[in-house]
């Protein structure tokens, strides 16, 4: 995390043999893999139509013919999942890239600009991190109501705080190495600066927080689905079909643990590339 | 662009100067006050025409420099007073957008630190071409062209396949010649260079003080020479002024100031400086150190350390007095006739 930069140049290519020798990045990768092509290639791949009821067969456990078993209204549980992935990857991507831009725009003007403005901004910034995120984001979107685009709204909301805390800290020490203080010197302006200058020069934190917070937002976006504040049905979400299925924990127990396990999978893929990253853009935990 | 032809200039000067420090005073805060760094400085530079400044760390050169173009630091510092001049206007009373406009165009300035002074992650062609985009609003093709053809002038070998590789794939003196090439990208009138060889070693040194004397006379530029080394002084500048605790004490032709120096501290730093043309038995310290500055001798900042002292030195802080044309000096006692 330190902002180490005289030889970033050569970061990327470093970070990539550090990543590449790391075992457990590749399982993340593989996985993370795995659920977007699932989620882009769903109508292939689903077996049955998502939406689609029968009667006849409600709530029936895993069989060969439904793998994971079908709902209370005999949708099949696969299919469903499958269709959730892309709401799931949407949501978490996203909300975290708009988060990301907001919150690393906020956190380098913050450590560029300084005094008054910086504290400010700050103080306003802890305040919102004070909120447990689940909490914030509840709040968030009962404010704005429930549809998939108000969701996304919500879940980005909750993450500006952190991202802008992220880009604030090597904005501070970048703004005043030389090559800054030589680009003022060439007269170019604050925009230029913290754009062309300090950007490249700590995107790489950014990125790698990024993808432990697209986790937290899929989570976030499960959490508050669960509790009806998500995408309204029947559309089939993880969070959502989760809550469908607590009803019934107990007499079909595959309606609720599988979308869990999508969750549990999704969440440990991103958070293992996350640290794999970390790992990697950090000199001091560099492997050599 | 340039239809002025070069031609030698005389050595007394009629023309404009390129840049006139009028009595330039830079402040620190520190603890609550202001304290002057740099105190009553006034220079005038022509063009074609190479000034250094010497002077001890914390002396002020640097902060000079950085007034010129108001770089200092935002919150701890401020110009108190003076003016500079450039083109008919005072640089100190422009927008900060039009001192934009000026840094790095008309006015440009190489650093100290080859090595932490280009960004990273840019590479060196895109740096170049970067102020020309900025300044002239050239299309990055075009900047590119002439990024180009300015790491070919300040001599990077194989320029061409060079222009796409980042700074780290460099050595110290190829990066400092890089930033020349920034430096130079908009035809500046005056170049502002702070201790651009210090980093370097002595063989690198010298090419590239040598580079420095033919670009300047290649541009018809006006050089604002920072150091502390007294040799680069003899090697590359036509005159010298000295600085000591923020004011100037002297300022002379190098010629004169070499084989004349008036000033007691300028005739110290002589004595203190390694010659090869002329023998000595050893190199003589200057005892004592420079005042802190917020500890400023209401007198002659020197005095403390001052062989010459005078009863009178400590009462009041002493005027930059005429010597002869072109030659003044901070120092009643040195000059002829002033029997105290």
């Amino acid at each position: 995390m330190t902002a180490a930069a005289p030889t970033a140049a050569t970061r990327p290519t470093r970070i990539w043999d550090t990543f590449s020798r790391n075992r457990l990045s590749w399982i993340g990768l593989a996985l993370i893999a795995l659920i977007v092509l699932t989620a882009i290639a769903a109508a292939l791949i689903a077996p049955y139509d998502p939406l689609e009821q029968d009667i006849v067969a409600r709530l029936e456990p895993p069989s060969a013919e439904h793998w994971l078993g079908t709902d209370t209204y005999g949708r099949d549980v696969l299919s469903r999942m499958i269709y959730a992935a892309r709401i799931s990857i949407v949501v978490g991507f996203v909300a975290t890239m708009i988060a990301m831009t907001i919150g690393s725009a906020i956190g380098i003007l913050c450590g560029y600009v300084g005094g008054l403005f910086d504290q400010f901004m700050m103080g306003l910034l802890d305040v919102m991190l004070a909120f447990p995120t689940l909490l914030l984001g509840l709040m968030i979107a009962a404010m704005l109501g429930a549809s998939l685009e108000n969701l996304i709204i919500a879940i980005a909301i909750t993450e500006i705080a952190p991202f802008a805390r992220i880009a604030r800290a090597p904005t501070i020490t970048l703004k005043q190495l030389d090559f800054v203080e030589a680009g003022r010197a060439l007269g170019f302006g604050p925009v230029r600066i913290m754009g062309v200058h300090i950007l490249p020069n700590m995107i790489s934190d950014v990125v790698v927080m990024g993808s432990l917070w697209m986790a937290s937002a899929i989570r976030t976006e499960a959490a508050l689905s669960f509790i009806g504040l998500g995408v309204p049905p029947p559309t089939a979400t993880w969070g959502s079909m989760i809550r469908e299925g607590f009803d019934n924990i107990l007499d079909a127990w595959w309606l609720a643990v599988f979308p869990s396990l999508a969750i549990l999978a999704t969440v440990l893929a991103l958070n293992l590339l996350g640290d794999a990253l970390r790992d990697a853009a950090d000199p001091k935990l560099r492997a050599e | 662009m340039d239809q002025v032809v070069t031609a030698r200039a005389p050595a007394v000067d009629l023309r404009e100067p390129a840049l006139d420090i009028r009595g330039l005073r830079t402040e620190f805060r520190i603890g609550g006050r202001w304290h002057a760094a740099v105190r009553d400085v006034s220079l005038t530079l022509h063009a074609n025409e190479t000034l250094a400044i010497v002077g001890e760390s914390g002396s002020g050169k640097s902060v000079t420099a950085l007034s010129v173009l108001r770089l200092l630091p935002g919150a701890g510092a401020r110009i108190g007073a003076g003016a500079v001049i450039f083109a008919g206007r005072d640089l100190m009373r422009l927008s900060e957008a039009e001192m934009s406009d000026v840094r790095g165009n008309a006015i440009a300035m190489i650093f100290q630190e080859p090595m932490t002074s280009l960004n990273p992650t840019m590479t060196i062609g895109d740096q170049i071409a970067e102020a020309i985009v900025v300044h002239r609003g050239a299309a990055w093709a075009f900047a590119r062209a002439q990024a180009l053809r300015l790491l070919d002038e300040v001599k990077i070998p194989s320029a061409a396949t060079r222009l796409d590789d980042y700074p780290h794939q460099f050595s110290g003196g190829m990066r400092q010649r890089v930033m020349i090439a920034m430096a130079l990208a908009c035809r500046p009138q005056v170049l502002l260079a702070d201790e651009p060889t210090t980093a370097l070693d002595v063989t690198i040194q010298a090419q590239v003080l040598r580079q420095l004397a033919e670009l300047k006379r290649a541009y018809g530029m006006a050089m604002l020479f920072i150091t502390h080394n007294l040799g680069v002084v003899a090697q590359i500048a036509d005159r010298v002024a000295v600085m000591y605790a923020g004011a100037i004490v002297e300022v002379a032709s190098v010629a004169d100031l070499f084989a004349r120096p008036m000033h007691p501290y300028t005739a110290a730093l002589l004595r203190a400086m390694p010659r090869v043309d002329r023998y000595a038995k050893g190199l003589e310290p200057i005892p004592g150190g420079v005042p802190a500055l917020t500890a400023m001798p209401s007198g002659c900042a020197y005095a403390p350390r001052c062989p010459l002292k005078q009863p009178g030195c400590t009462a009041h802080h002493p005027d930059l007095l005429r010597f002869r044309d072109g030659h003044h000096v901070r120092c009643p006692v040195v000059l002829p006739g002033a029997g105290q």
